[in-house]
């Protein structure tokens, strides 16, 4: 198989994903077929392909560096999972 | 009346046959029905009614647009101000949306009326609609069968006349096999043609919405008011929108209809093969060429699609880590222990499988291998389609490689899944519009769809080549309820 037990812990822990101990082999197994369907790309030479990021090779475009936008703090602060005047509450970032 | 299309609703409402309001209550009635479908997520009896009773004002005052006071679905996964918008994930499943998806407030400006929401594979990964957290959506022509997906709710709302039509989205398929297993008409456009503002991002680069339908009039009249350029999407396209009804009628003598040598081999299921081929000999008899075309490396589509699309899911979806709306985990020891706990209770497996996938893809010392490598596959198979049409105005195709299965039969094996989408992928990748129309019944009675594949932008021409077909045949006017 493609990844064991290890590197699927590793790749949840690097995507901040809980994965209980119960389902981990499930997991490797699952993403082992995934990868091991994804290794196909590898029958292809793409040496001197240009990567295709988007389907039209168009460049972003800029805006003017203007507010355009209503402040509506109140209304999206209401969907916080928590928040104290005004401000959105987290555990502590820092010690 | 709930067989009728969108435009003789039209012409009902402006006769005064019957009142918005009456069409709204009416559809409400057979959403109330049908419950067991499972088609929506949310329906909004009270707001619907309280914007039929203001298109009902519009009307009188002789101020109806094309979609005045006809009743929509809509996926779930556009930002509808003041309703939940979910995306068919516990991770949304209390998240009021702040603000209209531009979509979405296209629709409310011509005065067309929200039912409610769909259901919907969560975060649209899925093509059967069994990923949902609210549950299976069941298959109107068999209810032991999937609707696909993984606009699976709003095709089965379209195909029980819950709603004369519906909106989609189409990363990889999500709106063109919906339509085939369910015997409707959905048309994935351009990407850059709609708007993608405030529809929940899956994979930037392939996601756009499109209309489901049952016939190609009706779904050039909802791709009418949904297409158009946005500045508040970076990759929408500022390109003239042509009246999509207007060449409904063009007749098809001489066209080349393309088909794939690769798609038109031993593989495909003889039962479809067989129904396409008919659809084929219809369209000769319309005048149109049929010549052989070579998408060479279209078997690469579906390994490249599951490097691209997980790898920019895995993205899009970093924002969900309860801190600023959505779902939050009960207990956490510090803010590492509540992004885990969190996005393990508030996704779903399949989306823990393709963020895991994508972070993959991503990380140092596979980027290259892996995401790099997925990048110029894509440059490859657009490639290839640009040189078939040299040789073809359309191509065709089946949508899917079969009907719709029955639950459960793939979703143990992810990789099982993702190959329903066979077909379809190589579109997104390339950026193009396709379409997918009814063409036949297979053997269990159940809808089989042909895929239309057009040139950028030319979604004009694709509905009226659907549009023609739909005038020989009626395939599309069958329904299981």
């Amino acid at each position: 198989m493609p990844i064991n037990n290890d590197d699927v812990e590793k790749i949840a822990h690097l995507a901040r994903l809980g994965i209980s101990p119960d389902r981990l082999e499930t997991y490797t197994k699952n993403l082992s077929g995934i990868l091991e369907l994804v290794e196909q790309m590898n029958e292809v030479d793409t040496s001197g392909v240009a990567p295709m990021a988007h389907p039209r090779d168009t460049k972003l475009r800029l805006r003017d560096d203007v507010v355009s936008e209503h402040n509506e703090r109140d209304k999206f602060i209401k969907l916080a999972p928590a928040s104290e005047n005004g401000l959105f509450l987290v555990p502590k970032v820092l010690d | 009346m709930h067989k009728k299309s969108l435009q003789k609703l039209a012409l009902g409402l402006a006769n005064k046959d019957f009142s918005t309001i009456e069409l709204t209550q009416y559809f409400l009635d057979r959403i109330e029905a049908h419950q067991d479908i499972n088609a929506f997520i949310t329906v909004d009896r009270e707001g619907s009614l309280q914007q039929a009773a203001a298109a009902d004002k519009l009307l009188s005052a002789g101020e109806a647009q094309p979609l005045t006071g006809i009743p929509l679905a809509h996926k779930d996964i556009f930002c509808t101000d003041g309703l939940r918008t979910s995306c068919g994930s516990k991770m949304l499943d209390n998240f009021i949306a702040p603000y209209d998806a531009t979509l979405i407030r296209k629709f409310r400006q011509t005065g067309s009326i929200i039912l409610g929401k769909t259901n919907m594979d969560e975060f649209a990964m899925g093509s059967s609609n069994e990923t949902s957290y609210y549950g299976r959506v069941l298959n109107p022509w068999n209810k032991e069968r999937v609707p696909g997906g993984s606009s699976g709710g709003s095709a089965a709302a379209v195909a029980a006349h819950l709603a004369p039509a519906a909106t989609g989205t189409d990363t990889g398929g999500s709106i063109r096999q919906p339509a085939s297993f369910c015997g409707l008409t959905g048309l994935k456009p351009s990407y850059g043609r709609v708007s993608r503002y405030g529809m929940i991002a899956f994979a930037s680069s392939l996601d756009q919405a499109g209309p489901m339908a049952h016939s190609a009039a009706d779904a050039a009249i909802l791709l009418q008011t949904m297409s158009g350029f946005d500045e508040r999407d970076s990759t929408s396209v500022d390109i003239a929108v042509p009246d999509f009804s207007e060449d409904l009628e063009n007749n098809l003598e001489g066209l080349k209809i393309g088909m794939p040598v690769e798609f038109f081999n031993d593989d495909l299921d003889p039962g479809i093969a067989s129904i396409i081929m008919n659809a084929l000999r219809e369209y000769e008899v319309l005048g149109a060429k049929l010549v052989d075309i070579s998408l060479p490396n279209s078997h690469l589509s579906v390994p490249c699609y599951y490097v691209l699309a997980p790898a920019e899911a895995s993205s899009n979806l970093s924002r969900f880590d309860g801190a600023r709306y959505g779902y939050r985990t009960a207990e956490y020891d510090d803010l590492l222990d509540m992004y885990k706990k969190t996005r393990a209770e508030g996704f779903g497996d399949e989306v823990k499988r393709r963020i895991m996938i994508g972070a993959y893809a991503l990380s140092a010392g596979y980027y290259d291998a892996y995401y790099l490598k997925a990048q110029k596959i894509r440059r490859l198979i657009s490639d290839d389609f640009t040189r078939a049409f040299e040789k073809c105005d359309v191509i065709a195709s089946p949508t899917a490689p079969e009907t719709a299965f029955r639950f459960g039969d793939k979703s143990d094996d992810p990789v099982a899944m993702y190959l329903n989408d066979i077909y379809t992928i190589s579109v997104n990748l390339a950026g193009l519009p396709g379409i997918s129309i009814p063409a036949g019944l297979d053997k269990n009675n159940l809808p089989v769809g042909l895929q239309l594949i057009g040139q950028y932008f030319d979604e004009a021409g694709l509905l009226n080549v659907a549009h023609r077909y739909q005038q020989v045949t009626d395939w599309h006017t069958l329904s299981p309820l």
